[in-house]
């Protein structure tokens, strides 16, 4: 019972650490870390809730993010190869071919 | 039967004509010219058969809704279907040398005439409606693909503009259909169905949209600010079309739709139409006045003369709608010949600005000749169509509001003052150093056409009247 | 008359204007002589049929009708192509064919040379030809369209020579301020189309008489509306000013068009439809009033032109300001008289002038001429005999008859303070006339003579000279014979002349006026040559001359208050102000696509704060 606002907490504090990493890091691969350290920390959230009410389904969404998030990585790192091959970097703030 | 078949002539004739350019550039124009010459074959049967309705057409197409295959001419259409045709037949006959996917231009060219043909001879509004685009859509092709320096800007906005307007019809049209449902307890686009049907309070709401349509088409001042633009850039052959029919649409539309669906509404209106019009009559001559741009000139001269219509139609008595009729045919021949005449100008001078030109009468009298005879029809000399037209919308006007008609007359001085400019500055005056041919066997043949025309027109139009008074004496019988 | 011939009426516009579209259509073709050929052929002919009407005319008095066809009906409006030769439109048409035919013959030797030979004949000859629609339309809209025709080849051909831009300008300016009267007209005509339901002048006439009364508001409306449109084309105050300018055109051109026809046509108008002007005798007496005023002031202007066209163009305003004054006095017999005379000696004056100007090398300065009684015996002796004509010398010249006749009525409806104007008038018409005489034509030789002209042209002129002199004998005063051959004439469709003259003291002044304008001129130039001198170096003098010069000043105010204004007008909406609302719009709509725009970077990073920032919102506004 004591323990969901501290797991909690630690998510919140999860949650903020990977917008701060999305919107800090130029880097893509820090910028792909970061969305993980999100989905982490919304899959905790889950576990938590999951705990604190005593039902599957938190359980059952912690499975959902984690393939998804898994899913994501996959597609993430082979975008980031095609960006790396065309632009030669992987500073996302270069990688901008919309014009006005 | 004919009218049908005609509509399939030109339909299908774009579609040959374009097809044809595989096999050689020069056969579009062929088939163009052919097509429309047959068309023009039956249109004139159409003139020599008898009754009210000549060659009615109904086939079922969407019977759950009410809409119909329905077509008919009657004296009014006949008499412009012919116009549509004859100019169709003098813009191919303007746009021969023309080398830039002849086949795709000739398909424009004949779909945009197969919409106003059927925009003229629609009796069901939804089948008006498809021609109405049918009629636009290519016209916009022809201005952005063929047309000047500015085509793309000048095609967007008369885009822009026409389906805009095109839109207000459709939403009245359909919401005409189902208010007269209700009255009448079955859904019909049927035009005889509508005509006569008590619309109550909705009226002029749905008034307001047809005439937002025709007004944008018309044009009348202020809504007409597409058509410079238009007019100005469009291919030679575009803007014969756009000045000599298209223009009309909007004026037959008026006759045909608004005065008769929403009588009561349109002639409690009247007098601020009129008024409109009158405005369009001087503004328009002012601003030609003002231009130095060959054909943004004579385009002006197009919005102060289809002023006289608008006031005319507005009048709402038969002397005036037979001025107006006659007065569409006439500018529909004398700003489509002025059109070829500045088209020619601008081909042999390489620019529209009359300050390039200049004593042209010296080295192409032929073309000068025809300039000022065009010229002078412009500002509606008797004897010539376009005064029949001008003096008898004038006499209707007058009858209904002899205020507004006297400032409407103003535009006869003001026309004189834009014609002799554009006469002095195009054609009087020391002779430029450039060296220009004159006409050809082709473009002094055409002219010739038109000018005969407008002479028939001015001096013996009476079987134009003959036609038209059926229609109009039943008009103005609905207006009561 | 022979029902045959009587059938041939329609020819005698059709004719000319036949020629007109030959020489239109071929006239490039053709060789100078054929040209020539062609347009005094078939105005001669035409002049040859209009003959044979008169002489049938004259024996039985009886007016031919011919309808041609019914121009349009549309609802009840039926004008109809219909020609009608009574007394008034015979005199006219005799005036046009004869007139006309010799201009056409001098011309044929005045334009010899000239590029745009045909063109010229083309539009003389389609100008007669609508100039006799004018004149035989039994339809007043028939009618309009030979008004409107005339125009039309008035404007042509004095921007004939169309190199110079100053021409160009003339006939522009000619052309829109006769159409600036012919608005007021155009709008009459729909008043009176509009009131009756037809179009027929006769029709129209017994209508009007019958219908309406005297002075009411519709009556005077109309004369006031018709009386512009003749004000424009006969160029009297205030639409005057266009006139000089028209002398731009070649010399026969100025002659026939703007002295001896077309700008009679406002005459003949008001004399056609007077029993419209009758109804509203208020607007006759502005009629009388006007044509006073533009007597004297055109009388005046005259008197210190150096050009001898403009002389004799104000001379043409001030002689149509005199058959004016007569209409307002309802004497249309004696306008049309004078109508009828003025067209010989004032084509003569023009013709001389133009023979005297030509052979000095196109040099029309007065002040250069000079020295031509054995140079130039021609053009010498028309002149001579055109100014005693158009001076109202009395007795020998037809001028005098005619002045008389209308001074007569004037005098005779005790319009005194009329009367005196007109008197005044015929006194500085002498003047004028003498002084531009002896400047011109006497003295001594300036410039030489550089181009010798042919029987073409001197026969018009040898032609001319016989009714400049003698066509009063159509209409004598009592006291010499009283011949009434030209009331009789037009007697059928104008009220008779009145028979008594002037009686008395009033009679010696008249046939005083001319003499003491002639007399005192000569005294002063002939005589005195140093008092006028001293006169014309004066200050005063000066800029009073060089008002009346500039024609009092008319033309600095049109083009201040109403051309200036007007193309400053057309100048600003130039550019379409309506159109700014779309214009507007369209840059509207650009500016909200760029802000948009501005959110769409490309900028990863940015999108992700969005989000963030986005969901933050949202949550913040869900939680409780």
């Amino acid at each position: 019972m004591t323990a969901t606002p501290v797991l909690l907490t630690l998510a919140a504090a999860l949650l903020v650490v990977g917008i701060a990493g999305v919107l800090a890091r130029r880097n893509l691969m820090f910028m792909l870390i970061s969305v993980e350290v999100l989905f982490n920390a919304a899959a905790l959230a889950f576990i938590a809730a999951g705990a604190h009410w005593a039902q599957p389904d938190g359980q059952i969404m912690f499975l959902l993010i984690i393939s998804v998030s898994g899913a994501e990585a996959a597609v993430a790192l082979a975008l980031m190869l095609r960006i790396e091959r065309h632009f030669g970097t992987l500073d996302i703030d270069a990688a901008r071919t919309l014009r006005d | 039967m004919t009218l049908a078949v005609m509509l399939i002539v030109l339909l299908l004739g774009g579609v040959v004509a374009w097809w044809s350019e595989h096999g050689d550039k020069r056969w579009p124009r062929w088939v163009a010219l052919l097509t429309v010459l047959l068309s023009l074959l039956f249109g004139l049967t159409l003139w020599a058969s008898d009754g009210a309705w000549r060659s009615e057409l109904r086939l079922p197409w969407i019977p759950r809704f009410g809409i119909s295959l329905h077509l008919g001419a009657d004296g009014l259409s006949v008499p412009l279907i012919l116009l549509a045709l004859v100019l169709g037949a003098t813009a191919i006959a303007i746009a021969w040398p023309i080398r830039e996917r002849p086949g795709f231009f000739q398909f424009n060219l004949l779909w945009s005439l197969a919409g106003m043909v059927g925009v003229f001879c629609a009796l069901d509004l939804f089948l008006f409606f498809v021609f109405w685009e049918v009629m636009l859509v290519p016209m916009y092709f022809l201005i952005a693909l063929w047309g000047h320096e500015h085509r793309q800007r000048a095609g967007t906005k008369f885009f822009v503009f026409t389906q805009a307007s095109g839109l207000l019809l459709l939403t009245a049209i359909v919401a005409l259909a189902f208010v007269a449902g209700d009255v009448r307890g079955q859904l019909s686009f049927a035009y005889r169905d509508l005509t006569g049907t008590p619309l109550g309070p909705a009226a002029p709401w749905l008034a307001a949209g047809f005439l937002a349509a025709f007004l944008v088409k018309l044009p009348a001042v202020p809504l007409h600010t597409w058509l410079p633009d238009a007019h100005t850039q469009a291919p030679t052959a575009g803007s014969v079309l756009l000045a000599g029919v298209l223009l009309k649409t909007g004026a037959y539309g008026l006759l045909r739709f608004v005065l008769p669906l929403f009588p009561e509404t349109t002639l409690a209106w009247a007098p601020w139409f009129m008024g409109l019009g009158a405005l369009g009559i001087v503004y328009g001559a002012v601003l030609a006045f003002g231009q130095s741009d060959v054909k943004r000139l004579v385009a002006y001269t197009s919005v102060s003369h289809m002023g006289f219509v608008l006031l005319a139609v507005f009048a709402w008595n038969t002397v005036a709608w037979q001025g107006a009729v006659l007065q569409m045919l006439a500018h529909g021949l004398a700003t489509g010949a002025l059109f070829v005449i500045a088209g020619a100008l601008q081909e042999r001078v390489h620019s529209r600005e009359l300050d390039a030109m200049g004593g042209l009468i010296a080295k192409v009298p032929r073309l000068a000749a025809f300039g000022m005879f065009f010229a002078v029809a412009a500002f509606g000399l008797p004897g010539l169509g376009t005064f029949i037209g001008e003096f008898l919308s004038l006499l209707g006007a007058f009858r209904a509001n002899p205020v507004i008609t006297a400032v409407a007359a103003l535009g006869m001085v003001l026309s004189a003052v834009y014609a002799t400019a554009l006469i002095q500055r195009a054609f009087h005056g020391a002779p430029g150093p450039h060296v220009v041919r004159d006409l050809g066997r082709r473009e002094t043949g055409v002219l010739a056409l038109m000018a005969i025309g407008l002479l028939w027109l001015g001096l013996a139009p009476q079987p134009v009247f003959d036609l038209a008074a059926g229609p109009l004496q039943t008009l103005a019988g609905a207006g009561g | 008359m022979n029902e045959g011939v009587a059938g041939l009426l329609w020819l005698v516009p059709a004719l000319p204007l036949f020629g007109a579209l030959l020489l239109g259509l071929a006239g490039r073709r053709l060789n100078d002589l054929w040209c020539a050929v062609i347009a005094c052929g078939s105005v001669g002919l035409s002049a040859a049929l209009v003959c044979l009407f008169g002489s049938a005319y004259f024996v039985d008095s009886v007016p031919q009708l011919q309808t041609l066809w019914v121009w349009f009906d549309a609802d009840g409006v039926t004008p109809r192509i219909a020609l009608r030769l009574d007394g008034l439109s015979l005199i006219m048409a005799v005036v046009i064919t004869g007139v006309g035919f010799l201009i056409h013959l001098y011309s044929s030797g005045y334009m010899a040379g000239e590029e745009g030979y045909a063109r010229y004949f083309a539009w003389l000859n389609l100008f007669v030809g609508a100039m006799l629609v004018l004149v035989l339309a039994d339809d007043l809209l028939l009618l309009f369209l030979g008004w409107e025709g005339v125009g039309l080849c008035s404007y042509l051909l004095i921007g004939f020579w169309y190199r110079d831009a100053a021409n160009g300008a003339a006939a522009r300016k000619a052309m829109i301020m006769t159409m600036a009267g012919d608005l007021p007209l155009v709008i009459g005509l729909l008043l009176l189309f509009s009131h009756f339901g037809v179009t027929a002048i006769p029709a129209l006439m017994e209508q009007a008489t019958a219908t309406w009364t005297d002075s009411t508001t519709l009556p005077i409306t109309l004369a006031l509306l018709l009386l512009a449109g003749a004000v424009g084309k006969s160029a009297q105050l205030p639409l005057q000013t266009w006139l000089p300018d028209a002398m731009a055109g070649p010399t026969p051109v100025s002659a026939l068009i703007h002295a001896a026809t077309m700008v009679t046509a406002g005459v003949y108008l008001i004399a056609r439809l007077h029993p419209l002007f009758v109804l509203a005798p208020g607007v006759l007496s502005l009629i009388a009033w006007l044509g006073a005023a533009g007597l004297l002031l055109a009388a005046v202007s005259a008197l210190v032109q150096t050009d001898i066209k403009r002389v004799l163009a104000y001379s043409t305003i001030s002689q149509l300001g005199f058959m004016f004054m007569a209409l307002g006095v309802g004497a249309w017999t004696a306008a049309m008289f004078h109508l009828f005379v003025h067209a010989f000696f004032k084509a003569l004056l023009f013709l001389a002038a133009g023979v005297a100007s030509l052979s000095l090398g196109h040099e029309r300065d007065l002040r250069r001429m000079g020295g031509l009684r054995t140079r130039q015996a021609w053009a010498f002796w028309g002149f001579l005999a055109g100014s005693a004509s158009l001076a109202a010398l009395p007795y020998v010249s037809a001028g005098f008859f005619s002045k008389d006749l209308i001074l007569a009525e004037v005098w005779q409806r005790g319009r005194g303070a009329l009367w005196f104007a007109g008197w005044l008038g015929a006194l500085l018409t002498a003047a004028y006339i003498t002084r531009a005489f002896v400047i011109g034509f006497l003295g001594k030789a300036c410039t030489r003579i550089t181009r010798e002209t042919d029987g073409r042209m001197h026969l018009p002129l040898a032609v001319l000279i016989v009714p400049t002199l003698a066509a009063g004998v159509f209409e004598l005063p009592i006291g010499a014979g009283g011949a009434r051959l030209f009331s009789d004439l037009v007697a059928p469709v104008l009220p008779a002349a009145a028979d008594a003259g002037h009686g008395g003291w009033g009679a010696m002044l008249a046939v005083l006026a001319p003499l003491l304008g002639i007399g005192m001129t000569w005294y002063l130039l002939r005589v005195r040559p140093a008092w006028s001198a001293a006169w014309r170096t004066s200050a005063t003098a000066g800029r009073l001359s060089a008002w009346w010069f500039h024609g009092w000043g008319f033309d600095a105010l049109y083009e201040r208050v109403l051309r200036r204004p007007y193309a400053r007008l057309a100048a600003r909406l130039s550019g379409d102000p309506l159109d700014r609302p779309f214009t507007g719009l369209g840059h509207g709509s650009y500016r909200l696509w760029h802000l948009l725009s501005s959110s769409q970077n490309g900028q990863l990073r940015r999108y992700a704060a969005a989000v963030a920032a986005g969901t933050a919102v949202l949550l913040a506004m869900v939680l409780p």
